[in-house]
């Protein structure tokens, strides 16, 4: 384990920000985090989570496929951008940090393999932060995340008036080699990790029971009568779908910008009525089946098709952004209540 | 960077109007052959840069080595411009994209009957012709195919000059209302394969509008065909056709991938949201 003074934070980042371009969060003047490009003078956020996730990172919101051509009848295809810098993405949450093992079986390991996510993600190195304070709407603990045992390719922790820091894989001990850090001892952090686990053990969600949930449960919960009530006041917005973590779902659309069309993908929301509708007919015609979709997606047919894992991973966000305040917690816990 | 998302060019060598509302464009690669290889029932996607890309069904059977044929009705941006465009335009295609009929293995042996209703002929004509050249390897081969009119019957002429005359081939035509010209069978699917009292030992490949496949399907039931031994084909919207773009997505399965063929049992497993 390596450490260090928390007053040389900025000193570190520069030393990181030579080699590789680095990102870290860093609020805006409505105290809204996001993953930016270091400079001198930006200032990590002690927020625990930024207001979008971290997917980003690795599934842009919006990014180039291909460019073509068009002269008459003929077409021809032109290579889309240019390749991206080896990069470090520090101050990942615990929760975020699992969000890239659930997308990476989407992108990553499938058949074929999505090569722009995979790109990013081989060219990444992941620097994780313990979380400090969670909060109220944190409940990562219901899909085992351990927030004071986050993720990543090298995990960092606050203790006292030092950062900790522990490489988990090769890609995190090149990072670390060569950046200005002490030597720890292996259990400086326990006394951070107990302290963390105190906070946990408080929170109000903590006892979120994803038991009745999983592979094989679709006949279970599909035809309840329960997502008419809880969609009913759903106005579409796909704002959950936005800054989750683990969406991914996407389109991709052509923009014409005159002397060459660029074919790119965007993140969409299966949250709306276009997302589904097909001239012959629309398999999703109102918002309850819209909505039953986005959650039994992530509790149950995710989980059938990659050994049980939930497509969640308790960041909150959904939970802090709806604007009528429903959220997976409302849909697992009236749900499960009725399989009781 | 060589990504599934990238199209090939292929160039449209040839366009067959078949109905009002419906043409055969015949695509070839930049270099004159065919695009690659594929099974009867898989997809591919083409587009039109600038206008959209959209995954149709290969309507050319596998045991065409020169090019890939697509059937596409007309009703939407990107069948609108491929409807307006000249022989010799550009496209881009890229696929195959799903599971195909299992012609290969379940089907062997099998007495096979066909059904299919308006532009559904599309999937079952690459079939229909594998099987015909194939011929060795099925048993009897029953068609009913039926549409609006007489003009809406796509491969007319190639089911007449070709599928009718086969030996153990049978083709049962119909159309929806009476016609002057027209000496063959009126009346909808469903209603004619009842009537037609088909053999429960045959497997049974459906294809067309819901409405058609809803009441073929009871009629089937009736008669005592086993959920086993049918299989169609379904449609979804789809982006990537590559199993991420959750579209097509239904219970654990994604049509683009695991489907567009599914056996009716299969289906029986999913949720009814198709």
């Amino acid at each position: 384990m390596k450490k260090l003074l928390k007053t040389n934070l900025d000193t570190l980042f520069q030393a990181i920000a030579s080699r590789q371009t680095l990102y870290i969060p860093v609020e805006d003047a409505g105290k809204q985090a996001a993953f930016i490009p270091y400079a001198p003078g930006l200032v990590m956020s002690g927020a625990l989570n930024t207001a979008r996730s971290a997917k980003d990172l690795f599934f842009p919101q919006v990014e180039s496929l291909v460019n073509f051509r068009m002269d008459g009848k003929h077409i021809e295809i032109v290579s889309a951008e240019a390749e991206a810098k080896p990069f470090v993405l520090f101050g990942v949450r615990a929760c975020d940090a699992r969000s890239f093992d659930i997308l990476d079986r989407v992108f990553y390991d499938a058949e074929p393999q999505d090569t722009f996510y995979a790109h990013r993600r081989d060219l990444g190195t992941v620097v994780t932060l313990a979380c400090g304070a969670p909060e109220e709407t944190c409940f990562c603990t219901a899909f085992d995340i351990d927030p004071a045992e986050p993720a990543g390719d090298v995990s960092v922790w606050e203790s006292g008036d030092f950062y900790l820091f522990r490489a988990n894989t090769e890609k995190g001990e090149a990072l670390l080699r060569d950046l200005p850090l002490e030597d720890a001892s292996d259990g400086a952090a326990d006394a951070a990790k107990d302290a963390i686990r105190k906070i946990t053990d408080l929170l109000p969600l903590k006892d979120l029971d994803l038991t009745p949930f999983g592979a094989g449960k679709t006949q279970t919960f599909f035809d309840d009568p329960a997502w008419a009530s809880l969609s009913e006041s759903c106005v579409g917005c796909g704002t959950c779908t936005f800054v989750c973590p683990t969406c991914q779902c996407f389109d991709i659309r052509d923009f014409d910008g005159g002397k060459e069309i660029r074919r790119y993908r965007c993140w969409d929301s299966c949250m709306y009525s276009d997302f589904t509708q097909m001239s012959a007919g629309q398999p999703r015609p109102t918002q309850k089946e819209r909505f039953r979709q986005r959650f039994m997606h992530k509790l149950v047919y995710y989980p059938d098709m990659h050994e049980g894992l939930f497509s969640c991973v308790g960041c909150g966000r959904c939970l802090q952004k709806c604007p009528i305040h429903m959220n997976i917690v409302k849909v697992i816990r009236t749900l499960g209540e009725e399989t009781k | 960077m060589n990504d599934a998302l990238i199209p090939q060019i292929g160039v449209v060598t040839q366009i067959r109007v078949e109905t009002p509302d419906v043409k055969t464009f015949r695509v070839v690669g930049l270099d004159g052959k065919k695009p690659f290889e594929h099974i009867p029932g898989q997809c591919a996607m083409l587009s039109i840069p600038g206008v959209g890309e959209a995954l149709f069904s290969i309507t050319s059977s596998p045991t065409v080595e020169e090019y890939l044929e697509f059937s596409i009705k007309k009703c939407g941006c990107v069948t609108d411009w491929l409807h307006s465009m000249e022989e010799g335009q550009e496209v881009t295609i890229r696929g195959p994209y799903g599971n195909g009929f299992p012609v290969d293995t379940d089907f062997v042996g099998k007495d096979l009957l066909f059904v299919a209703g308006g532009i559904g002929l599309a999937p079952l004509h690459s079939v229909i012709n594998y099987c015909r050249a194939r011929r060795e390897k099925y048993g009897t081969i029953d068609i009913v195919y039926g549409a609006r009119s007489m003009a809406d019957l796509v491969d007319y002429r190639e089911i007449l000059d070709e599928w009718s005359r086969e030996d153990g081939v049978s083709v049962h035509l119909t159309i929806d209302n009476a016609q002057p010209e027209w000496d063959g069978h009126v009346g909808f699917v469903p209603n004619y394969v009842t009537e037609l009292k088909p053999d429960t030992s045959k497997t049974v490949v459906m294809c067309g509008p819901p409405v058609m496949i809803k009441f073929t399907l009871s009629g089937l039931m009736e008669l005592g065909f086993d959920r086993r031994n049918i299989y169609t084909t379904l449609e979804l919207r789809m982006k990537c056709a590559v199993g991420r773009c959750g579209r097509c997505n239904i219970g654990s399965k994604f049509v683009c991938k695991d489907g567009p063929v599914f056996r009716l049992d299969e289906l029986d497993e999913l949720p009814n949201e198709y």
